[in-house]
C-alpha cells in the first residue's frame, strides 16, 4: 500500500511535462491567426496591389478620385448619423422607463425588446417592408424614408440594451440630492442623469453607427436598390469580383471602426460587457 | 406627490407598450396573415390552415431550413469546442500572451460583418488561386465563416466563469491523485459549464441569424448537393429580389416567432427564479 502511494507521483510526472493547460489554447490561437488576422493581412495586400499582384496605389487613387464612390461614403455617414440620432431619441426615454422601478418592474418586458434579434434578420426585414408597402411607404416612392424606418426598427434593440444597463446602475441618491438641493427637473436631468448615462450613449452609438454604415441588406431591400451605402458598395465589388477595390473599401471601413473604438475606449469599457449578452 | 408618480407611470407604461407594438407590428401582421391563403398580405382574409400544410410540402423551404439548422449546430459545436479550450488555455498563459489574444478576440466582435465576410472571401480566393488552384468555396468555407463569427462570443462567455472559479479546486484534484486531464474534465469543465452552454446558445443564434457571411462564403454542398447552399436567410433574400416570396413563408415565420417568444420568456423566468434562489441562499449564510 505504501509503495503504491509513493509510486503515483512518479507516474504523474511525465503527464505534467507533456500536458500543460496553456497548450489547450493552441487550436484557438491558430484559428484566430488563420481566419481573423490572416484575412486582414490579405485585404491589406490586395488593397495596395493590382490584378497581377504588383504593388500599386490604383485602388487607392481610384477610390479617392471617383466622386460617386466618395459620395457613397458621405451618404453612408449621413444615414448612419440620422439612424443613430433617431434610435437614441426613441430608445433613451424607453430605456429610462424600463429601468425605472416606479414605472416598470417587469423583466420580461425588457427581454421582449431584445427578442426580435432572435428572429431571423432577413425575415424581420421582409415583414417590415411588406407592412410599410401596404401603408404606402414603399421603396419605389419613398426609398430614403423606407430605408430609415427599416434601419431604426432593426437597430433599436442595440440602443435600448446598453442604455438600460447604464440606467440600472444610475446613482439614485445623487439625483435625489440634486432635487433636494433645489434643482428643477430640467437641471436634475442635464446635471445628473445625462452625465451619468454618457457611457451608455457612447456604446449605443457604437453599436448603431458602424453597423448602419456597413449594412447593405436593409438599404437594398427597403429602397429597392435606390440607396447605396458603404456596405452595398463592398457587396457590389464582391459580385463583380473586383477584389482590389473591394479590399480597399473594407480596409477603410476597418480603419473607421478602429478609430471609433480607440476614441471611445475608456467610456465604452463598462457597458459593452452587459450589452454583448 | 403620489399623483405625480402615477402620472409618470401612465406615461411610461404607454410609451413602452407603444414602441413594443410598433416593433412587433410587422411580425404580428405576418402571423395574422399566416392563417389566410390570400396571395397578398393586406388582401381579403379567408381563414385557413392551408399555408401550414403547404409549408411542409415545399421542398425548397425545407432544404433551406435543414441547411440552416445543420450549419448552426455544426458551427456552434466547433466554436464551443475551440472557444472553451482556448479560454482555458489562455487563462493559464502568461499575461502578455493573454493580453494579445484578448485583443485579437475583440477584433471580430467590433468588426463590421461585411468586412469579416469580404476579407475571408478574398483570402479564400487567394488560397484558391495560388495554393489549391481550384475553387474552394463550399461547406468548409461556410463553416469557417460561421465559426469565425461566433468563436469570440463563446470565448468571452467562458472567460468570466474561469475568473470566478476557485483556483485551488484544480490544485486539490491534482494533489489527490487526478491526472491533469482528469482534473480538467472532472473539475474545470463542470465549473465553467454554464458559460460553455450560454456560449453554445449564442453561437447557434448568431449562425441562425446570419446572412452576410453566408452569402459571401458559401459554395455547393450540404442538402443542396451540387448546387449552391441555401439557408433561410439567403433563400428569403433571393425571393425578395425576385418579388416572389412563397406564401408558406408566413407560416414558417409564425412558427419561428412563437418558438422565440416561448424560449425568451422561459429563459427570463428561469433566470429570475434562479436569482431569487441564490438570494435566499445568500440570506441563509
Amino acid at each position: 500500500m505504501s509503495s503504491k502511494l509513493s509510486q503515483t507521483p512518479k507516474v504523474k510526472r511525465p503527464h505534467l511535462v507533456f500536458f500543460q493547460r496553456k497548450m489547450l489554447s493552441i487550436p484557438y490561437v491558430l484559428f484566430l491567426l488563420l481566419f481573423v488576422i490572416g484575412p486582414i493581412l490579405i485585404i491589406l495586400l490586395y488593397a495596395f496591389t493590382d490584378e497581377n499582384m504588383m504593388f500599386s496605389f490604383d485602388a487607392f487613387v481610384n477610390f479617392f478620385t471617383t466622386p460617386s464612390k466618395l459620395n457613397v461614403l458621405w451618404v453612408s455617414l449621413f444615414v448612419a448619423l440620422q439612424t443613430t440620432i433617431i434610435c437614441l431619441l426613441i430608445g433613451y426615454p424607453l430605456a429610462y422607463f424600463l429601468a425605472d422601478k416606479k414605472v416598470n418592474k417587469n423583466v420580461v418586458l425588457v427581454t421582449l425588446f431584445i427578442a426580435p434579434m432572435w428572429i431571423n434578420f432577413v425575415l424581420r426585414t421582409w415583414a417590415t417592408r411588406d407592412l410599410l408597402g401596404w401603408i404606402g411607404i414603399d421603396g419605389g416612392s419613398f426609398p430614403y424614408l423606407a430605408t430609415l424606418i427599416g434601419m431604426v426598427q432593426n437597430y433599436l434593440p442595440f440602443v435600448i440594451l446598453p442604455l438600460y444597463t447604464t440606467f440600472l446602475k444610475l446613482d439614485k441618491s445623487q439625483i435625489e440630492a440634486a432635487a433636494d438641493l433645489g434643482a428643477n427637473p430640467r437641471q436634475v436631468f442635464t446635471k445628473s442623469i445625462l452625465p451619468q448615462s454618457v457611457p451608455g450613449i457612447v456604446s449605443a452609438t457604437l453599436m448603431t453607427f458602424m453597423p448602419t454604415m456597413s449594412s447593405y441588406v436593409i438599404s437594398d431591400i427597403f429602397s429597392e436598390g435606390k440607396i447605396t451605402l458603404f456596405g452595398n458598395f463592398i457587396n457590389l465589388e464582391f459580385n463583380n469580383k473586383l477584389w482590389n477595390d473591394g479590399s480597399l473599401m473594407a480596409m477603410i471601413m476597418l480603419v473607421l471602426i478602429g478609430v471609433s473604438m480607440f476614441l471611445t475606449r475608456d467610456k465604452n469599457k463598462e457597458t459593452t460587457k452587459g450589452a454583448n449578452l | 406627490m403620489k399623483k405625480r408618480f402615477s402620472l409618470r407611470k401612465i406615461i411610461g407604461q404607454s410609451y413602452i407598450w407603444l414602441i413594443l407594438l410598433l416593433m412587433y407590428l410587422p411580425i404580428l401582421f405576418l402571423v395574422v396573415y399566416s392563417f389566410s391563403d390570400s396571395e397578398l398580405i393586406g388582401g381579403r382574409f379567408n381563414f385557413s390552415f392551408e399555408l401550414y400544410v403547404d409549408l411542409f410540402k415545399n421542398k425548397a423551404i425545407m432544404v433551406a431550413l435543414g441547411n440552416t439548422i445543420l450549419i448552426a449546430i455544426i458551427s456552434a459545436a466547433v466554436a464551443t469546442f475551440l472557444g472553451t479550450l482556448g479560454a482555458i488555455g489562455v487563462f493559464y498563459s502568461k499575461p502578455k500572451f493573454k493580453r494579445a489574444i484578448n485583443f485579437a478576440t475583440q477584433i471580430p466582435i467590433v468588426n463590421a460583418e461585411i468586412v469579416i465576410a469580404f476579407s475571408l472571401t478574398v483570402m479564400f480566393v487567394f488560397l484558391g488561386t495560388y495554393v489549391f488552384r481550384d475553387d474552394i468555396f463550399g461547406f468548409w468555407t461556410l463553416l469557417i465563416g460561421h465559426v469565425s463569427l461566433s468563436l469570440p462570443f463563446v470565448y468571452i462567455s467562458v472567460r468570466p466563469k474561469l475568473q470566478q472559479m476557485d483556483p485551488s479546486l484544480y490544485e486539490a484534484a491534482i494533489d489527490l491523485g487526478a491526472t491533469p486531464r482528469q482534473a480538467l474534465m472532472k473539475v474545470t469543465i463542470p465549473e465553467i459549464a454554464p458559460g460553455v452552454f450560454s456560449g453554445f446558445l449564442l453561437a447557434v443564434t448568431l449562425s441562425l441569424d446570419d446572412f452576410i457571411i453566408t452569402s459571401f462564403t458559401r459554395g455547393a454542398g450540404l442538402l443542396n448537393g451540387e448546387s449552391e447552399i441555401e439557408t433561410l436567410s439567403t433563400f428569403i433574400q433571393a425571393a425578395i429580389k425576385k418579388k416572389s416570396i412563397p406564401e408558406e413563408m408566413r407560416a414558417l415565420t409564425t412558427l419561428i416567432f412563437i418558438g422565440v417568444i416561448i424560449a425568451v420568456v422561459a429563459v427570463t423566468f428561469y433566470n429570475a427564479r434562479h436569482a431569487n434562489v441564490k438570494k435566499i441562499r445568500k440570506g441563509r449564510d
